[in-house]
């Protein structure tokens, strides 16, 4: 058993506190990589782009950029010692800098160095490059027309019958469904800061997830072993899934400049050339052949997800994989085969988003539930009902693993009866049934989120706490913080873990020379992962503290207690403070390294088969719209979301993941539009063009709970839940809210067939196709 | 012509800063961040849209000191002579208690990453020096401005609404020390024109209307810079030389607002946040527009006056004023000239302005009794957005029920803000009914061939159009359905 799971409150574990940096970042204190004050000389780099989306280098002047003022040097493909490519999943086909060939507009080709940033940036304009076009895709069906080829393997997952389910049914639901990307906009810019060392030395300063890859990725790039980089991060101005791997380029394009020239270097690229250079989140076609019966029941599923992958592998296996793994959502599905078909696009290589691909398996799910309800005339929230996982049956997932802790009937029954479903639902069908221009529609959807990297190895941290002789504690761990509130959550952990006020323990920043071998902070496990490792050295430095206290107050080692604020031994209360500088004075080690590895996860990816999570996390949200039938324009009335997080480390954080989740979410589906030209450059390449929500797009009323009662049955850390990525799925219920008031056009006979994102354009051409009768 | 200085003088929190050297188009971001090294304004997009940038300036405005907001990343810093520039270095020391708005933050779990944090304190400590206790729809409108990718912006509304229970405004430095300031600022303002640099590299700050129509017809390949939110981009983005700079916006005689018999007369300085009271006043059909007109950063810097002269296909101000009938007064040297808004829009890019020649005002006649006006921004997102296509529309009913006049103008639908004649012709003389509207329809065709790009497509452009005469008709005739967010 966990020694969480019996709480005291003295370390507020379980209690809301404020994010840990909140104070500094009010104030404008907070640093980040921009921010740190630069080594004496430090040079500036700035990126030279492709200007085309695929085409043959035919020659590449660069004399002119080299001569521009305020210039030091280039950096081409030719000065990089090592290996040049950044690929994270070791598949070499991502150049650091391109060699005689680009694959997408905005593709890096050579490194400016300046004096200034100012300097190197108008300096990265002036090449002149001849290109030799060659044909470009941008998007899933030119992929498809140009022989579809893929970045990595697809991935398969069956079970039963297809064929037979599909023959045997009643009723099939055929379609497709057009999912847009995400671009992160993460506020802070990819940045990083590399500073030379003796011998094959660098360390770099980065905004990253991942600092362990920024390390091996720059020492491929340098052709150095690992430990001669090291890589500190304290904190981002926010990641989402955007500085897993993204960050990879800038960091070894600086470290490389820093060993050339023996200066500190920077690179910080323009907001419109982050656009263009990284990769977003997957763009999906899903093709769906759904049988089922006159009682909305699913029979069987067949469904192929192709997606926009971009030029190279990236992350598109594992993202493609985890849409797989959540196109069931929350259903059973007697027999079910779905697909995956992650297409090379001349495109950024798409990469980690806040969901992982999950969500879009969860929106394909939901479609093709509308698409049944509005074909029996029912309405949808029945329709989910009755396909929902059992409990003791029907509860197996396409991919073998039992559902063993499923909550969902109580989550969506709380929230039907919370937000007045029902009730609501039965005035908006009067209000349409009257209602000229404006229509409404309201929608509960669930969620039941998968929790574990797929790829089984990640799942294992570490951590670094020392105790000083004043009682004062130094936390490091394998995490970063990118505003999620992992620090504050992993501090509370070993506050509560040493029975000391949170003040005690200081938060140090990210470091591969503390903690190496680390996984990128991502799939929502920060906390799962690292709060584990970090306990599991608080509970080592705790041992060896109870027995020195034994030994110093003369006691059995079962006399002695941990109380708040230090600990009793027999008849003496022995302060904490005390205590460590007793066991310094008595030689006994004040510090440890922990670790810990996910325990009950297996994943066969060739047969399809295993126990890739270790839990689900469950929640469920009500989505209330209104839309204008003449213009399209709409607006989101009012959400109520209910979120399991098992029991919460800190309901005020997790409730700032659950309402940032779903407005991000909610922006991704309606207003969050990536639009490539023919030419295959990115149009929408910055805040004038690429519309995130702002304050007036979150619904007036937006009620977001976290179900109190749920404890995670899995030991996980206090059993809790992970919340990072599950709660952007709850804005699946917005899009479907919208299919609703768009339904009402033609009295809810058809399933409108609605693209995401749903821009008001999108309704309207909704609308119309409503009004001439079609889908 | 008034003497020169070779100083540009401002007042940057509690220091006074006096420039003599000083890049033409440098941005107070860059200023602030790599020569002062005050590094908790942050850069976002560098163009003003995300608001991570914001910083307060205070200027003297008829006698009063007032405080706004404006991104800091496309400010030139010719732009802040004689100002009171407050950043968020500003609200408390660093080992002293947070300021009420940082605390309400803090306790209200308002910041995640803390990225764009530092610009919504200053955003909200803007609007709370004005309005100490705001409601929600008060600081949605002040925060159209600043984006937050993390926290969906609950948190920061709630901690927004509770500001005043951690402190009183009265008591906040820059309102108690306000007549201090003001002298200060006052003494700033010398009446000398500062000239900075030479070549293309010089920066000119006139002192007048007077020197600057001089100094223009002198250096006709100048740039007038007025608050920059678009000609700032052609800097951050663009990396186009545009010196020698000349900044206007600080020129008292072109913030005059005539409220006059037949017109309300702005001068080209005039922003939107100032022009918002006699907007409302006398055109309150375009008050909703007003209000989407980009953030309040973008509101408070940007001018009537520049929206008109930078000749913008996508402006939102043009339609509604072309259908007004409004003209603006062109000055070269001691010449003016007055040229209707609808004739001033030749070709995309091109406008009736000669070298050497600016927009000193702008005349919008008042609405005649009986008329009809309504004015329909469409966007992706609400607020905080460019149109993909903006509709104006005015219209006057004869006793007998037909349509004695219509105009009709739409920006995003052509090259330049463009008249919809063909609409306007097929309505001439028809009763003003529905069967009129849907006859006129397929003229809207004929008027206007839109294209496709990443705002909209070009059959929802033609479409929206259509639909907005619907919506107006329909208005106007008690009809109309709209969609009202329901905020406190």
């Amino acid at each position: 058993m966990n020694k969480l799971d019996v709480v005291s409150t003295s370390g507020r574990l379980h209690e809301s506190t404020p994010h840990d940096s909140a104070a500094k970042q009010v104030a404008g204190r907070a640093e980040y990589v921009d921010d740190l004050t630069e080594p004496e000389g430090t040079l500036h780099a700035y990126l030279g782009l492709s200007t085309k989306a695929h085409a043959e280098i035919a020659s590449l002047d660069l004399s002119a950029v080299r001569a521009a003022a305020g210039v030091v040097g280039v950096l081409t493909a030719e000065d990089i010692p090592g290996v040049n490519d950044v690929s994270s999943v070791h598949k070499h086909d991502e150049p650091l800098l391109a060699e005689r060939v680009v694959k997408y507009w905005g593709q890096p080709l050579f490194a400016v160095i300046g004096v200034t940033r100012e300097a190197a940036r108008r300096a990265s304009r002036l090449a002149k490059i001849d290109y030799r076009e060659l044909q470009h895709a941008t998007d899933v069906a030119a992929a498809l027309n140009a022989g579809g080829a893929l970045v990595t393997e697809p991935l398969k997952l069956e079970r039963g019958d297809v064929a037979a389910g599909l023959a045997a049914s009643e009723h099939r639901a055929k379609g497709t469904v057009t999912i847009g990307g995400q671009e992160h906009f993460y506020l802070e810019s990819q940045v990083a800061l590399a500073i030379p060392g003796e011998d094959d030395e660098v360390t770099i300063q980065a905004s990253t997830q991942h600092p362990t890859e920024i390390q091996v990725m720059t020492a491929q790039v340098l052709g150095v072993p690992h430990n001669a980089i090291t890589v500190n991060m304290r904190r981002m101005g926010g990641g989402f899934g955007g500085k897993e791997t993204q960050g990879n380029l800038f960091a070894a394009v600086v470290a490389l400049a820093a060993k050339k020239y023996g200066r500190a270097v920077k690179i910080r690229p323009d907001r419109d050339d982050d656009f263009s250079i990284t990769g977003k989140r997957h763009d999906f076609v899903v093709s769906y052949d759904v049988g089922y019966n006159g009682d909305g029941k699913i029979q069987a599923v067949a469904a192929t997800f192709a997606a926009r992958s971009g030029f190279s592998a990236d992350l598109s296996g594992p993202v493609t994989d985890r849409a797989l793994f959540h196109a069931d959502n929350a259903y059973w599905y007697p027999a079910v085969r779905v697909e995956s078909l992650p297409l090379f696009t001349n495109t950024p290589s798409n990469t980690a988003f806040r969901g992982f691909g999950g969500p879009q398996g969860v929106i394909a799910a939901e479609r093709w539930i509308e698409h049944i309800a509005y074909a029996l005339g029912k309405d949808p929230l029945d329709i989910r009902k009755a396909n929902f996982y059992g409990t003791d049956s029907n509860n197996v997932t396409p991919y073998h693993q039992v559902v063993e802790d499923n909550i969902i009937h109580r989550v969506v029954d709380e929230l039907e009866r919370g937000s007045e479903y029902q009730r609501r639902r039965a005035e908006i069908v009067a209000f349409n049934k009257t209602s000229r221009i404006l229509r409404k529609g309201i929608a509960l959807t669930p969620v039941k989120f998968g929790i574990s990297f797929t790829a089984t190895w990640h799942n294992q941290a570490g951590a670094l706490v020392h105790v000083y002789r004043d009682g004062s504690i130094h936390l490091s761990h394998g995490g970063t913080e990118m505003g999620q509130g992992l620090h504050i959550k992993v501090a509370q952990v070993v506050a509560e873990a040493f029975g000391v006020p949170l003040d005690r323990v200081k938060i140090y920043a990210s470091n591969t020379g503390k903690v190496p071998n680390t996984s990128a902070t991502a799939a929502s496990s920060g906390t799962d992962l690292n709060g584990m490792a970090a306990l599991n050295a608080c509970e080592q430095i705790k041992a060896r503290m109870e027995a020195n206290a034994a030994k110093a107050c003369g006691v059995d080692a079962k006399d002695v207690h941990w109380e708040f604020g230090g600990i009793r031994a027999g008849q003496q209360f022995v302060p904490f403070a005390d205590l460590a500088n007793s066991c310094w004075m008595n030689r006994v080690q004040l510090s440890a390294t922990g670790f810990y590895s996910t325990p009950k996860i297996h994943w066969d990816r060739a047969s399809g088969r295993g126990h890739p999570f270790y839990y689900f996390a469950y929640g469920a949200a009500a989505s209330e719209v209104t839309i204008d039938t003449l213009t399209g324009e709409y607006q989101i009335d009012r959400i109520d979301a209910l979120e399991d997080v098992g029991r919460s480390l800190n309901p005020a954080i997790d409730v700032g993941q659950v309402e940032g989740g779903i407005i991000q979410g909610a922006g991704w589906l309606t207003t969050e539009e990536l639009v490539w030209d023919d030419k295959g450059q990115l149009r929408t390449h910055a805040p004038s063009t690429y519309k995130i929500p702002l304050a007036s797009d979150v619904p007036p009323i937006f009620n977001v709970r976290l179900a109190e009662w749920s404890i995670n049955k899995e030991p996980a850390i206090g059993r809790s839940k992970a919340v990072g990525e599950p709660p952007l799925c709850l804005a699946v219920s917005v899009v479907e809210a919208l299919s609703m008031a768009v339904a009402s056009v033609a009295d809810y006979r058809i399933a409108p067939h609605l693209d995401m994102p749903v821009t008001p354009e999108r309704v309207l051409m909704g609308v119309e196709r409503m009004r001439e009768g079609g889908l | 012509m008034s003497a020169t200085t070779n100083t540009l003088r401002f007042i940057l929190n509690d220091e006074e800063v006096a420039l003599t050297e000083l890049r033409a188009t440098e941005t107070l971001l860059d200023y602030l961040r790599l020569s002062k090294r005050l590094r908790g304004s942050k850069e976002g997009c560098a163009e003003g849209d995300c608001g991570a940038c914001t910083v307060l300036v205070g200027r003297l405005k008829g006698g009063e000191l007032r405080y706004e907001s404006i991104n800091a990343c496309i400010a030139f810093m010719g732009s802040l002579h004689g100002t009171h520039v407050v950043t968020i270095e500003h609200l408390s020391a660093a080992n002293g208690p947070l300021h009420p708005v940082q605390q309400a933050m803090v306790d209200f779990h308002g910041s995640q990453c803390g990225f764009c944090t530092p610009g919504i304190v200053m955003s909200l400590y803007g609007l709370w020096m004005e309005e100490p206790r705001p409601g929600v729809a008060a600081i949605e409108k002040a925060l159209q401005g600043n984006l937050c990718r993390c926290t969906g912006y609950s948190p920061i509304v709630r901690a927004g609404q509770a500001i005043s229970s951690y402190g009183a405004a009265e008591a906040d430095p820059l309102v108690a020390e306000r007549a201090a300031m003001k002298a200060k600022l006052a003494a700033l303002h010398d009446g000398r024109t500062v000239e900075i640099g030479e070549g293309t590299d010089r920066l000119i700050v006139p002192a007048t209307v007077d020197d600057l129509a001089e100094i223009y017809a002198a250096n006709p390949g100048a740039t007038l810079v007025s608050g920059a939110t678009d000609v700032g981009l052609w800097v951050t983005k663009f990396m186009r030389d545009i010196g020698p700079v000349i900044t206007i916006g600080h020129l008292q005689e072109l913030h005059s607002i005539a409220e006059t018999e037949g017109a309300l007369v702005l001068g080209a300085g005039v922003t939107y946040t100032e022009a918002s009271g006699a907007i409302a006043r006398h055109f309150p059909q375009l008050s909703e527009l007003w209000d989407r007109i980009g953030g309040a950063q973008v509101r408070n810097a940007g001018t009537i006056g520049a929206n008109i002269a930078n000749g913008s296909p996508i402006g939102d101000t043009p339609p509604p004023l072309i259908v007004l009938g409004a003209s603006i007064t062109l000055r070269r040297g001691n010449e003016r000239r007055e040229v209707k808004l609808k004739d001033f829009f030749i070709a995309y890019g091109k406008q009736d302005r000669q070298p050497g020649e600016f927009v000193e005002s702008v005349t919008i006649p008042y609405l005649p009794a009986g008329e009809l006006l309504a004015c329909y921004k469409i966007t992706k997102r609400k607020d905080e957005d460019i149109s993909a296509l903006c509709g104006a529309f005015r219209v006057f009913v004869n006793d007998d029920g037909k349509v004695g006049m219509a105009r009709i103008a739409f920006g995003g639908m052509a090259a330049t803000p463009k008249r919809a004649k063909a609409v306007e012709e097929a309505l001439l003389g028809q009763p003003w009914s529905a069967a009129t509207i849907e006859a006129a329809l397929p003229a809207f065709g004929v008027d206007f061939q839109p294209i496709s790009d990443m705002r909209a497509s070009k059959e929802y452009r033609l479409l929206a159009a259509q639909n907005l005469l619907r919506r107006f008709h329909l208005e106007t005739v008690g009809e109309g359905q709209r969609l009202v967010r329901a905020v406190a």
